[in-house]
């Protein structure tokens, strides 16, 4: 499936002179623009494949860029499946690929999210 | 004419949703020419709102021929599974590993217990169950959270795609060749005698010697213009839908699924709004609750989506499958486990519509059990 971006930034917004900003991704640092949500900072660096399908297995990347479609999910700052393109772009984030599916239970066996799941008890129980 | 031919067939089936459908390949299957009429788009199709489960466990309690009707489809079911593989290409993903009820107390543990021990004792033992307790659970459902106390399993339950199952059975259909009609809503059935038959017409166009009313909701008023009684009315109930995971649940449960793509699923909800298919905050967060209480690993799960949907619910919950006394040929068919019936309404329901006997499991469910003033049910979901 092609998933050369289907979204060019405007001339006139000076895409060339904009701010930008430093983030990782897939570990690596990236420039990209700042001031959108981080699906269209990627989009606008040349980001090409955002996740790849759980079921399929096929490369994805954003289609809607308003929240319905769920093509732009990627982990970021450790959190898997989020919308990016529901997400404000900060400087730092650490952004990755989402690879397959999050396993919930190999989550809750890691200290770091089983704190979260602690936390988030009261509401549940 | 070919106008008044192709209108003409052996059996009229009004509703396209997973009854009708389903119904509708049966008879297809046995080589009846049918005629499919299926609503618009803005109709309430609870097939498009359905959780999925293939379900038998605790079905049936207080009226035994729901608990034997039910488990007969869960038998047939994966025929039904390979024959619309066969026919269509579409896998509906049908998995019978057996379903678990999770219960929270011990006063529900015996409660469940003697639900489960009465239905079996009125099948005469025919009914394997099992009472687990919190450590035989675990084992095979390691997720659990730590308020479940235990849960009653039956190797019986499983659970499907319900919207690759109502696909196929449409894909198969017009496989078979029915004449399948969409966006055409039938409020209006006349008959007319024709040496000692009826004769049907839909609409003033359709025609055809039996017509099957598989309208969900709709059934109500067009049983009483044919001499049927199905006071059918709506329930809703609310479903969350969440993001896909890796496989965390190997089991369909009464309130939480792992769907064969991943997608997890939260229900379930009853509630007596009317025609309101609406979600509510404070019903899926109830759900959403159950949830997290059962599986304390969802807490974190991020929801994709939510609906709700009406089930079309008779006075005792129990389905109605009748032949109309004053006019032969006309039959009604509805109930609100279109995914776990389907089996029986396309391999049990279709043979009897065509011709055959009536299968003796629904001979207890004709509508006019609600006329009978004596009539008391226990009502029993």
């Amino acid at each position: 499936m092609p998933t050369d971006s289907l979204f060019q930034p405007l001339a006139q917004a000076g895409a060339h002179t904009a701010k930008t900003v430093t983030v990782t991704f897939n570990g690596e640092p990236l420039q990209v623009p700042a001031g959108s949500s981080v699906a269209a900072a990627l989009l606008a660096a040349g980001v090409k494949r955002f996740r790849n399908s759980p079921v399929s297995g096929v490369a994805r990347a954003p289609y809607c860029m308003m929240g319905v479609c769920f093509e732009c999910l990627l982990e970021i700052d450790g959190e898997p499946n989020r919308q990016s393109c529901l997400v404000a772009l900060e400087a730092g984030m650490s952004i990755r690929t989402q690879d397959g599916m999050r396993d919930l239970l190999a989550e809750s066996h890691d200290p770091a999210t089983a704190l979260t799941q602690t936390m988030e008890a009261p509401h549940g129980v | 004419m070919n106008n008044i031919n192709s209108n003409t067939s052996d059996v009229i089936v009004i509703g396209g949703g997973l009854v009708g459908s389903a119904v509708s390949y049966g008879l297809a299957r046995q080589g009846a020419r049918v005629t499919l009429l299926d609503e618009g788009d803005q109709a309430f199709r609870a097939s498009r709102g359905n959780f999925g489960l293939v379900w038998v466990q605790g079905k049936g309690y207080g009226m035994t021929s729901y608990a034997r009707w039910t488990r007969l489809s869960a038998g047939l079911w994966p025929q039904l599974a390979q024959a619309l593989l066969d026919d269509t290409g579409v896998d509906v993903h049908l998995q019978q590993p057996g379903g678990f009820c999770f219960t929270f107390s011990d006063e529900e543990m015996e409660e469940r217990r003697h639900r489960m021990q009465s239905i079996q004792d009125e099948l005469g033992g025919d009914y394997p169950f099992e009472m687990l307790d919190r450590q035989d659970v675990i084992a095979r459902v390691p997720a659990l959270g730590p308020a479940v106390t235990g849960a009653s399993y039956t190797p019986m339950d499983g659970h499907t795609n319900p919207l690759k199952l109502l696909r196929a059975l449409h894909a198969a259909n017009l496989k078979r060749g029915v004449n399948y009609i969409s966006g055409q809503s039938a409020k209006n059935v006349s008959t007319q005698a024709r040496a000692g038959a009826s004769l049907f017409t839909v609409e003033g166009r359709w025609q055809a010697p039996r017509v099957v009313l598989a309208a969900g909701l709709g059934n109500r008023a067009l049983a009483e213009a044919l001499g049927l009684h199905a006071p059918v009315v709506p329930n809703r109930g609310q479903v969350l839908v969440g993001e896909r995971t890796a496989r965390f649940l190997d089991y369909p449960t009464l309130n939480v699924r792992q769907t064969d793509e991943g997608t997890i699923q939260l229900g379930d909800s009853m509630e007596e709004v009317g025609f309101n298919d609406n979600v509510t905050t404070d019903v899926l967060a109830s759900i959403a609750q159950r949830g997290v209480r059962t599986f304390p690993v969802l807490a974190g799960l991020r929801l994709v989506r939510a609906w709700g949907a009406l089930r079309v619910m008779s006075p005792d919950g129990f389905p109605i499958y009748q032949e109309s006394p004053k006019y032969p040929g006309a039959f009604v068919t509805t109930c609100h486990s279109g995914v776990t019936l389907a089996a029986a309404h396309a391999l049990r329901v279709a043979p009897w519509i065509n011709g055959a006997s009536r299968p003796n499991e629904i001979g207890a469910f004709q509508g006019d059990r609600f006329l009978n003033p004596n009539y008391r049910p226990a009502h029993a979901h």
